[in-house]
């Protein structure tokens, strides 16, 4: 099972070509990150993965099938994707009902929908905030409850668009925590993000995009000791990678564990 | 005269029972650039609020304590002269949009319009912000078709546009690329430089060890230190506000712990860079880079 763009470009209505031709192989269960500069296609790329645009060139298959043809709503099915602006995807009157949305959409009975519900608010720490408005809740809260209302689906993949804006370092152990639960689960998380210390500490897998195109595709080690990739892909490296590889003690130590011991 | 003073000040907003100001008290300089760090909920929005009027002007809740800006009381400032005179960023650029211009050089001119500019000094001064920003590509566009980024720099550009003299910024680069945000903090930098009042509230903490002039820490409600950016960044009231330090302060205290001590605690790449190559006899492999 894997989702497979191949070729896959998209030219917006208004003639901008936001992604111009992209290979990409998503696995079950492996953890990717999508970097790059705004406006480099990001988004876009990970629309064509759920289905929301259909790709005017190429082709994106989802678990073996077409994406093109196939309604967004089933797509969504098995690829969720929340949102970078949780007020664009949260807008039922309490969290409960929001989460239950997917399972009343799955047809899921009563107590399948409860447990789903109780598991996903859960993962993302909201338990306590079910009978709450989301407009009540702070940012960094309604970004759970939009997270809790894809993972309630039970999707075979997650995207998360720029995830760790606008939280602090509770919130971010609490998205690591969540992350580790869906790999740990067997599903795919694809997150776009501009946080690099975020990709080198929680990814395996990173894809740098640039100017609609894939310029690299990798390990965090390979990817961020390549000079030609970061400067055309406009991304820069960890503080502590970067100090690493001044003080001429590793080009591939890029965390604050992998650097460390290099010290005398 | 004191930028902006608070004496034992508390706000509750409408309808909540939780105090988001718990007890402040603060006093900020003129002509520096104030980082304001702390967790989610913290205060930090409702402190910006409050310094601009917003707090308990527009969202009503309980305000006690003295709140005195640019040496007024709070309470004696109309909130249309205090829109003037404070530029404000707010933290979503999603609603910071107006909603009512059709492009995004209508959406920067917004608030010189406002303020009754004249058409010619308007445009004029639309164009240098929009050049300085590097926003040329952006300025026929309908500003309710730009990404979450993209609305974030127009935010920026409307309120630079306006050239206060005291500005308060609300997390700027939230949604930014690390060169967009490195660009921002190169502007934000500049109005310093030319004696504006910034207050900057940031999760990049690496950018204010760079740029902030001083470090307000704020948990629950409550200012938990303040002082020099890096006295602030290298205690341990950062971290007991669950507010991470610089990743390089974090190597050194990490090296510390193992025995490694630097000859002094790093805020920045650059620092670290020394402090490191001094503990290994000052004889690095390699070089610093900018």
């Amino acid at each position: 099972m894997a989702i497979i763009l191949r070729e896959a470009g998209y030219t917006y209505p208004d003639g901008s070509e936001a992604v111009r031709s992209v290979d990409l192989h998503v696995d079950d269960g492996e953890r990717l990150a999508l970097v790059g500069q705004n406006g480099a296609g990001k988004t876009t790329t990970v629309k064509m993965m759920n289905g929301l645009l259909k790709p005017t060139r190429g082709e994106v298959l989802v678990d073996g099938s077409m994406t093109r043809g196939r309604t967004t709503a089933s797509i969504a099915k098995t690829v969720g994707y929340v949102f970078q602006n949780p007020d664009d995807q949260v807008f039922n009157r309490d969290v409960r009902t929001e989460l239950e949305f997917m399972p009343r959409y799955h047809g899921w009975d009563e107590r399948k929908r409860a447990e789903r519900v109780e598991r996903a608010a859960a993962l993302a720490g909201i338990s306590d905030h079910l009978d709450t408005n989301p407009k009540d809740l702070p940012f960094a809260t309604r970004k759970f409850v939009a997270i809790a209302a894809v993972l309630v689906g039970e999707c075979g993949y997650v995207i998360l668009d720029e995830p760790t804006a606008g939280l602090d370092v509770v919130g971010l152990s609490l998205l690591n925590r969540m992350i580790d639960q869906l790999e740990a689960d067997g599903v795919a998380v694809v997150t776009i993000t501009h946080d690099m210390r975020f990709v080198v500490e929680s990814f395996s897998r990173v894809v740098a995009m640039a100017d609609g195109n894939v310029v690299a595709d990798g390990g965090c080690a390979e990817v961020f000791s390549d000079d030609a990739v970061l400067a055309e892909a406009r991304i820069k490296r960890p503080e502590v990678a970067q100090l690493a590889r001044d003080l001429g003690l590793s080009s591939t130590a890029l965390t604050i564990r992998d650097v460390a011991p290099l010290i005398p | 005269m004191v930028l902006v003073s608070l004496h034992d000040v508390r706000f509750t907003y409408a309808f909540t029972e939780r105090p988001a100001l718990d007890g402040v008290t603060l006093e900020l300089e003129p002509g520096l650039l104030h980082g304001v760090v702390g967790m989610n909920a913290s205060g930090k929005s409702t402190l910006c609020a409050l310094i601009r009027g917003v707090v308990p002007h527009f969202h009503e809740g309980t305000l006690e304590g003295d709140v005195q800006v640019l040496g007024r009381d709070l309470s004696d400032w109309d909130p249309a002269d205090l829109s003037q005179t404070i530029g404000c960023v707010f933290d979503n650029p999603f609603t910071q949009i107006s909603g009512i211009k059709d492009t995004v050089f209508e959406e920067i001119a917004i608030g010189l319009e406002n303020l009754g500019v004249p058409r010619e000094a308007m445009i004029q001064r639309v164009k240098e912000v929009v050049e300085r920003l590097g926003l040329q590509a952006l300025i026929r566009k309908n500003p309710n078709e730009l990404s979450g980024g993209q609305r974030q720099k127009v935010a920026f550009a409307s309120i630079i546009a306006m050239d206060t003299d005291f500005i308060v910024i609300d997390e700027p680069t939230s949604q930014l690329d690390p060169e967009a945000s490195e660009e921002i903090f190169g502007v934000i930098d500049q109005l310093r430089r030319h004696g504006k009042s910034v207050v900057l509230v940031e999760h990049k903490i690496d950018l204010l060890a760079r740029y902030a002039d001083s470090i307000v820490v704020m948990k629950e409600g409550r200012v938990v230190m303040h002082g020099p950016t890096r006295d602030v960044l290298t205690s341990d009231a950062l971290l007991d506000a669950n507010v991470p330090p610089p990743e390089v302060t974090a190597l050194a205290r990490d090296l510390a712990d193992a025995g490694k001590e630097l000859p002094f605690m790093p805020i920045t790449r650059s620092e670290a860079y020394q402090a490191i190559s001094r503990r290994m006899e000052g004889r690095p492999r390699g070089h610093h880079t900018a």
